[in-house]
Order: structure tokens, then C-alpha cells, then sequence
């Protein structure tokens, strides 16, 4: 489970979070709606450790963690950018297999028999030789969650998933985030699309901006 | 013909010292051009203000001055004179003047490689010198190939200036061939060897950008 308590972040002297409370259960799905500037991904910079905040507490299975500070060791939170970041100059499977063995240190034969086990999860596999310029967003989406679970993150956080994707690809993306849940990882949306936020969560947290 | 044999071992030994010059600037400046710029981008302010100025020194004085310099000026300071060999006062000249020039390549370099970049390696857990070393350096290294090309040919002939210090590179060996011999053939014949180093240089950065296009 991951808990929020009295988090609260300000830009500039402009309060963005004030004593946010947030309660996750874990393989649930929560998604946080809200008009741009109500601080959704100032949230979500948050918790992947990206922003320092100003005050409040973390904590993942009742323990408080600091998610700025979990450099060289497993971390807590994996992050599915808007843009997806991969590599470019990595083929699919060496995006995915990278991570493991320079942090986890997982040997090269094993970090990478596990990333083709993700990549043919996500339905991957025919592509893992190709580099992130020859593929569709939904399969540039699809390797950067594989590449985010590859390192057994407790939580993943998706920056709005469905903004760089065609509209018709909305439910494929949330088909695959739902087959997700699978892994018991928590899974944290933002998204500015309160229909696809009903139709995939099991809990939302609307946020607002502060005036 | 018989005299282009004569005069090629003269010219040939002095191409040796050329080629020593060129490689080891080659291959210490471009790892300290990385590292003055990664310091020059590092937070730390007398830093960055250290290797702007020294950039600057660098490039905006020319590198025949910083030769002499080196060699004729150093021997001259006050309580603490510096006195080089030739060729390491060459050396030297050379590795501090391209360093400055591969530094400035390679901060065009980091500019240009996205913050996103940074940030997927961070949330995946990689620290700042593995993000640098898998992450940015090899995706920096493709952009900046090109520029570097150029210097590097530049450098082939830039290390004719070795002959103001009286170090015996393949200029000056065809220069005295010329003047004691008194015929144009020995410089046709050095003008001939540059031409043959810097196709020879063209052609592995040719393969080398060749090797970098696997990826858009």
C-alpha cells in the first residue's frame, strides 16, 4: 500500500499541493483528473522522485521512503513519461534490459531472458531488434512500461498515457495497463480524460487548483 | 624518380612525427574535451568560470602563439621557469589548444540531447555517471561526429606548426630538402602526403558515422 501524508509542494512561492492525504491499496489502479495546472504532474514528479517536496511524508507498506534519494538501489517508482524517453540508441530489448544490470546487477543472459519475457507479455517480442524510431507510440508506450516493470518498481506512475496516442488507440493503452495490474504493481494515471480515467481505475482522486 | 627515393626516407621519418603528434592530441584531448565540458555544465560556479576562461585563452589566441609560448615563453617565467622537450612542448600546446576546441564541440553536444533523457535513466535508478556513460555520451558522441570530423582534419595539418619549435615533422623535411636540393619536388611530394593522411581520415569517419546510423 502506498501512502501520501500532508505532501505539499510550492513553485515559486505558488502553493501547487497543500497537505495532500492519499491512501493506494496495492495492484489497484488510481487516476488523478484535474485541468492543466491543478498540479497533476507536479504530483507525479513528486512520488517519482523528479521534485523534492516541501513537507510531508511517503511511505510504501507503512515505511517511509524518500523517493529523490533511491539512487544504485531498486527503485520504488516506475515512471511511463508522456513522451516515453527511451533510449534511442537502444534496440527494444537493450532499452528494457539496460536498467536491470547496471543497477540490480543481473547478468546479461538473465536481464535479458527476462526482458524477453516482458516484451512477449506486451505483445513485443517480434520487435525487440528494432530501435524506438521504427515503432508506433502504442508500441513505444508498450516498451517503456516494460522497460519501467523490468526493474519490479512497487509503483508505476503513467504520465498521461493517452495524449501522445491516437484516439483510437485509448483502449488498447488501457486494455494493456489493466493486464498490468496482473504483476501486483499500484498503477498511478494522470490523465485529463475523466472517461478513460472511469473506465480503468479503481479509484480517482480529482484535484483542482489552488487559488 | 631515383631523387623521390632519395629524399622519401627523410620524409617519411618526419611523417612519423607528425602522425605522433596527431594521435596522442587525438586520443588524450577528446576524453578531456568530454570532461571540461561535463565540468563546465556541473553546478559548481568557480568551475564553470575556470574553464570559460581557459576555453576562451584557447580559442581566442592562435595556437602557433601558445606554441611558442610553450617552448621559448614557459623557460622565461619568474622563480618558477618551465622547460619542455620539443616534443612535449608541442604536445602540450596541442592536447590544452584541442581540448578547448572538443570541449566546446561536446557542450553543443550535451545541449542538444533532451532533458527526458536524464530522467528516464534517473527514475530507472541509474546514477549520474552510468545515465552519462550508456545514456548520454554515446547519443552525444553521433551528434557531435561531424564537428569533430572537422577538427580532426584540421589538426593533421595544424600540426605543421611543430616546425616554429624546430621539431623535424614531414613539413620541415620536404622545406630543407627544397631549399638545399633547389627544386619544388619534395613540397609536392609533402603536399601529397597530407592530401593521402587527411583521405585516410576522411574515409574512418566516413565508417564511423556509417557505424552511428544504425539509429535515427
Amino acid at each position: 500500500m502506498l501512502e501520501l501524508k500532508n505532501i505539499t509542494k510550492s513553485y515559486n512561492n505558488k502553493t501547487i499541493l497543500n497537505n495532500l492525504n492519499l491512501k493506494v491499496e496495492d495492484d489497484s489502479i488510481l487516476s488523478i483528473v484535474g485541468p492543466s495546472g491543478a498540479g497533476k504532474t507536479t504530483l507525479l514528479r513528486c512520488i517519482a522522485g523528479l521534485e523534492n517536496i516541501d513537507s510531508g511524508t511517503f511511505l510504501i507498506d507503512g515505511k517511509p521512503f524518500d523517493p529523490t534519494k533511491d539512487k544504485d538501489v531498486q527503485p520504488i517508482v516506475g515512471v511511463v513519461f508522456q513522451d516515453f524517453n527511451l533510449f534511442p540508441h537502444l534496440s527494444v530489448i537493450e532499452n528494457v534490459a539496460l536498467a536491470p544490470q547496471m543497477v540490480l546487477k543481473q547478468s546479461k543472459k538473465d536481464a535479458i531472458e527476462k526482458a524477453a519475457e516482458l516484451l512477449t507479455y506486451f505483445d513485443l517480442i517480434d520487435n525487440k531488434d528494432q530501435y524506438p524510431s521504427e515503432l508506433s507510440g502504442g508500441q513505444k508506450q508498450r516498451v517503456a512500461i516494460a522497460r519501467a516493470l523490468a526493474m519490479q518498481p512497487k509503483i508505476l506512475c503513467y504520465d498521461e498515457p493517452t495524449s501522445a496516442l491516437d484516439p483510437s488507440l485509448r483502449d488498447v493503452v488501457g486494455n494493456y495497463i489493466l493486464k498490468t495490474k496482473n504483476t501486483g504493481v499500484i498503477q498511478i494515471i494522470i490523465t485529463h480524460d475523466p472517461a478513460f480515467a472511469e473506465k480503468i481505475s479503481d479509484q480517482i482522486l480529482k484535484v483542482q487548483p489552488i487559488k | 624518380m631515383n631523387y623521390i627515393f632519395e629524399i622519401l626516407p627523410s620524409l617519411l621519418s618526419g611523417t612519423v612525427m607528425t602522425l605522433k603528434v596527431f594521435f596522442w592530441t587525438l586520443i588524450i584531448s577528446l576524453p578531456l574535451g568530454i570532461l571540461v565540458s561535463v565540468g563546465r555544465s556541473s553546478g559548481i560556479k568557480i568551475i564553470q568560470w575556470i574553464l570559460s576562461f581557459y576555453i576562451w585563452v584557447m580559442r581566442g589566441t592562435p595556437l602557433l602563439l601558445q606554441l611558442i609560448f610553450v617552448f621559448y615563453g614557459l623557460p622565461n617565467l619568474p622563480f618558477f621557469p618551465i622547460v619542455f622537450e620539443r616534443y612535449d612542448a608541442a604536445l602540450f600546446a596541442f592536447i590544452i589548444n584541442y581540448t578547448a576546441y572538443f570541449a566546446e564541440i561536446f557542450r553543443g553536444g550535451f545541449g542538444s540531447i533532451k532533458k527526458g533523457q536524464f530522467e528516464g535513466a534517473k527514475v530507472l535508478g541509474l546514477n549520474y555517471f552510468q545515465t552519462l556513460r550508456k545514456i548520454i555520451i554515446p547519443q552525444v558522441l553521433k551528434i557531435v561526429l561531424p564537428s569533430i570530423g572537422n577538427e580532426v582534419i584540421n589538426l593533421i595539418k595544424d600540426s605543421s606548426l611543430v616546425y616554429v619549435i624546430g621539431l623535424g615533422d614531414v613539413l620541415r623535411a620536404g622545406n630543407i630538402a627544397s631549399s638545399r636540393d633547389v627544386t619544388l619536388v619534395p613540397l609536392i611530394l609533402v603536399g601529397v602526403i597530407y592530401l593521402l593522411l587527411t583521405l585516410v581520415c576522411t574515409w574512418v569517419l566516413k565508417i564511423l558515422e556509417k557505424h552511428y546510423s544504425y539509429y535515427d
